[in-house]
């Protein structure tokens, strides 16, 4: 596809979108306050807080081990803390959580990826995209085995949405190809485009750029900016690499040792004595 | 030559996402399907027919029901043959009870007997995996044709346990032919197998495969694990049930609970595996397999007394068709763990090559 | 209620429960090392004690002799397992090994049947099944002799099992083994060898069991549904433990005699058949790893 064709379709996925270029970060989306948690004796989180707000990209940071990837999993239900509350703002109120259920967290508007991908291997990128959607189909089963009307034009519309993110991210070459037998930078690509067909509110990425070649994480980070931009999705992400999360994200966490040691703006954190300490290995 | 797309653009997402994009497989199925409607019952032979063809075309459903739940939704089941069971002992109880209900009517009922009870013995696979399942599903096996054996109610107070289905009626038509009991079984099988392909193209397919292939990433996007697997189990016990009924009312005629034993369970597992795992053809192509393979032995030790006066005695036969079974098992999941379906693919794929090598 | 009377009904099923474990402690020796559930068990105790048998039927041996040669044979059959089944499916997912340790059920079976003919034969090993009369005279309780000798001969078994484990080398590497494959691979433990000497030794206790069940039971096709009855042992004890094989072989054996001679008449006996399932099933419900079975959190 030219340059100019993607930058045609780009348009059209961003005036389906009424909040179109609306860049302006609002009022806060997620609160997490005190959250713990502790798998057995080892203690992954304690007692920790932050907001994000909406239509802004929030960075974790941390060295290994420091509760990230345990944070992310936290936020969309998967590990349960044993302290500590979320809460998420549904339509003009607020819904409180002790924690969340995966399956709660995809219907009110979550979506994520994984660190190693999570991918279904056994489908095609197609298919895989198209169970992001799976929450927006109605039609029974006994609908879709007879083929009945609903049915057939869910599927048809569905399709639809799907390749207008396949445009948007430039994987229509590999649709049909098992995402098993794609490259690691293409599978996480699928892996975005699987999260972005549920059109989710707040999307949590786990290092989205972790094991890519300097191209790939441009072009990664260009989609990240882009699907903020265009349809006004709040991002919390995980990542690695200093200079991306410095340059892209308007605030940043840091957490070390489970517990929150930074937070502020890229220009704050660089600053942040204590950050400065746990990345360069101050003895505690 | 004659395999080619080129030329065929599809210009919809309808003709994008049909069952058989290709044009050509559009005629060979019709074909195909033209020629077991019409020829078939013409030519064959009555034995062809009672001893082949029918048991042929109900074990492919069998086979499909458990592909939907093991090949499509990853959950193992030892227990096909239970819920063919339950298929075939309440169709004949509905018939029994309720001599006014249309047979059809009464084939859908017992499939949905099986699925109730697929949905209880599916419970434990909320909080089992793997091997685990697998075993908690024998139970089924076991429990279905110790009720089976042991309540009167079911087998009609039979003393000897065996039950005699009854004539099928429909629309004041009764089919008793070794041709109609056919047609009859092709017709149910082929409807079937075509719901059987148009779910697992739509959402719900999707939903067991994300399912099978990571139950976490599945539970993040939003499908909920517990009534996927539970979906799972029921369609795929109905179709067993509905399989049970036809196995019982087409092809035996006479049944004893024994009849379902887990040798059949076995048997319809080794249809998917060698037929190929996850795919509505294979399931198809390893009941083909399958019931061909002792008719296959048997021809091949007649040519051996014909041909060199080796006499293979028959218990010999039995275990060396038991050894091939499991030989080929083995010899399946090494080398093409996809089954014959597979094997289909990567030809239709040299074909359309063919003859130029790229 | 007759409390003589329940106790040898527990006591009979506590020594039958330890005759399971022996079967399910072959089926956790092969899942600890491999990682295979090795659905074959039952067939390896049919064709050992078929094996035996025949030998000393057909051709004479001695059972001091014919015990070794069908170890060997055994062996041979653990060696030929790893070569032809394991190596090549080497890193599949567990549950393609599972169903073709289910097609080496159909090969074990057939091939024991070809060679030794699908007739059924009795077992006689010297210890008759008689109930031990000091004990009836003393007590009034009515426990055999026969079921004693096996338990304490599956007992001992155990414990060699477990000082051949903890005690020697390949004890050791089998250990590291069934930890982590890659693991042990990266510290020279070949891999090969050691899956074919677990296969080995699940023969020899594939030939105990055999043994023990085939001179109660007869020696006949039957014996390969021995390995149906541990199943659910193993649900109970988990696929990792041996102590939980014990373990689960007695509550299942102990709570499948109670209820077949306390629940069985109300439902018109025959409930053994399926029994041991639900039991282990309510097990599963509460504990879904099993007794001793380790708890797996899946990370993401």
């Amino acid at each position: 596809m030219t340059a100019d064709a993607a930058f045609a379709v780009q348009a059209q996925v961003a005036a389906a979108q009424p909040q179109g270029l609306a860049r302006a970060v609002g009022e806060p989306i997620l609160v997490v306050e005190n959250v713990s948690l502790a798998f057995g004796g080892v203690k992954a989180l304690q007692d920790v807080s932050f907001d994000v707000r909406e239509r802004e990209i929030r960075a974790i940071i941390g060295p290994n081990g420091a509760g990230k990837s345990s944070m992310l999993n936290v936020l969309n239900g998967v590990y349960h803390p044993q302290a500590g509350t979320i809460r998420l703002r549904v339509g003009e109120g607020w819904r409180e959580f002790h924690d969340m259920d995966p399956h709660e967290a995809a219907r009110l508007g979550i979506a994520r990826t994984f660190q190693n991908i999570a991918l279904f291997k056994g489908m095609t990128v197609l298919d895989n995209i198209m169970t992001g959607r799976n929450l927006k189909m109605r039609a029974s089963f006994v609908e879709q085995a007879l083929w009945l009307p609903r049915a057939r034009r869910e599927e048809y519309e569905h399709r639809r949405a799907v390749e207008e993110i396949i445009d948007f991210l430039e994987i229509q070459h590999i649709r049909k190809t098992p995402v098993g037998r794609l490259p690691y930078g293409l599978q996480k690509r699928v892996e975005l485009a699987r999260a972005l067909a549920a059109e989710p509110r707040i999307l949590l990425l786990d290092e989205p750029m972790a094991g890519m070649n300097l191209e790939e994480k441009q072009d990664m980070c260009r989609f990240i900016l882009d699907v903020n931009e265009q349809f006004g999705t709040t991002i919390v992400l995980i990542e690695h690499d200093m200079g991306v999360v410095m340059d892209i994200s308007d605030r940043v966490v840091v957490l070390d040792y489970g517990r929150k040691i930074g937070d502020g703006t890229p220009e704050e954190i660089r600053r942040n004595q204590a950050v400065i300490d746990a990345y360069l290995g101050v003895s505690h | 030559m004659l395999y080619r797309e080129a030329g065929q653009f599809r210009t919809s997402y309808a003709e994008d996402q049909r069952i058989f994009p290709i044009r050509q497989d559009r005629v060979a199925i019709a074909l195909l399907l033209a020629f077991a409607f019409f020829v078939v019952p013409a030519v064959a032979s009555h034995y062809w027919l009672k001893a082949l063809l029918i048991p042929f075309l109900i074990l492919s459903l069998a086979a499909l029901g458990l592909n939907i739940l093991t090949g499509y939704a990853g959950q193992l089941s030892l227990g096909t043959a239970g819920f063919m069971a339950v298929g075939a002992f309440m169709a004949y109880n509905f018939e029994l009870r309720l001599p006014e209900l249309p047979i059809l009517v009464s084939f859908a009922l017992a499939g949905l007997c099986a699925a109730a009870l697929g949905i209880v013995f599916g419970l434990p696979s909320l909080r089992i995996k793997g091997f685990y399942l697998a075993v908690a599903t024998l139970a089924c096996q076991f429990f279905v044709l110790w009720v089976l054996q042991r309540v009167g109610w079911f087998t009609n107070y039979s003393s000897s346990g065996v039950i005699s289905a009854q004539e099928i009626v429909i629309l004041g038509h009764t089919f008793d032919s070794a041709q109609e009991k056919y047609l009859l079984t092709l017709a149910i099988v082929a409807l079937m197998a075509l719901a059987a392909k148009n779910l697992m193209r739509s959402e719900t397919g999707r939903a067991f495969m994300a399912v099978r292939d990571m139950d976490v990433a599945a539970s993040v996007i939003g499908i909920p694990i517990m009534r996927t697997k539970l979906l799972a189990f029921a369609i795929s016990s109905f179709y067993c049930g509905v399989a049970g009924a036809l196995y019982a009312f087409c092809y035996l005629g006479t049944v004893e609970p024994e009849a379902f034993s887990l040798d059949l369970s076995f048997r319809v597992l080794f249809m998917i595996i060698i037929g190929g795992v996850g795919s509505i053809l294979g399931s198809f192509l390893g009941a083909a397999f399958i019931t061909l393979l002792p008719i296959f032995l048997n021809l091949v030790s007649g040519f051996l007394s014909h041909a060199f006066g080796v006499d293979v005695p028959h218990a010999w036969l039995s275990n060396i068709e038991l050894i091939i079974f499991g030989a080929l098992i083995v010899f399946f999941l090494i080398v093409e763990p996809h089954g014959l379906a597979r094997l289909w693919q990567i030809g239709k794929e040299k074909l359309r090559l063919w003859p130029f090598p790229h | 209620m007759n409390v003589g009377f329940l106790f040898e009904v527990l006591i009979g099923g506590l020594l039958a429960g330890v005759m399971y474990a022996l079967v399910a402690i072959g089926f956790v020796l092969i899942y600890k090392a491999s990682g295979v559930f090795n659905f074959a068990q039952g067939a390896m105790v049919f064709f050992a004690a078929l094996t035996f048998v025949q030998l000393v039927k057909m051709f004479g041996l001695p059972m001091w002799l014919a015990f070794p040669a069908t170890l060997l044979v055994m062996v041979a059959v653990g060696v030929a397992t790893e070569r032809f089944v394991l190596r090549p499916l080497v890193n599949q997912p567990p549950i393609t090994l599972f169903m073709a340790t289910i097609g080496l059920t159909f090969v074990l079976e057939g091939l024991a049947q070809l060679v030794w003919g699908s007739q059924p034969h009795g077992l006689e090993l010297g210890i008759e099944d008689v109930p031990m009369e000091w004990l009836s005279q003393a007590a009034g309780i009515n426990v055999s002799q026969f079921d004693l000798a096996a338990a304490a001969i599956a007992g001992v078994l155990v414990a060699v099992l477990a000082v051949f484990f903890q005690y020697t080398r390949i004890g050791r590497a089998l250990r590291a083994v069934a930890d982590d494959h890659q693991a042990a691979l990266s510290v020279g433990i070949p891999l090969k060898h050691i899956w074919a000497i677990v296969w080995a030794v699940a023969g020899f206790i594939a030939l105990v069991a055999g043994l023990l069940w085939g001179a109660r039971n007869g020696v006949g096709f039957s014996l390969t549904f021995i390995a149906l009855k541990a199943l659910p042992v193993l649900l109970i004890g988990g696929f990792e433990s041996v102590l939980g094989a014990i373990v689960g072989g007695l509550i299942i054996g102990a709570s499948e005699k109670l209820a077949e001679v306390y629940i069985g008449p109300y439902f018109g006996g025959g409930i053994e058949l399926w029994f041991a399932y639900v039991v282990a099933l309510l097990f599963l419900l509460v504990r879904p790893e099993g007794l001793f079975g380790e708890k797996h959190i899946d990370r993401v």
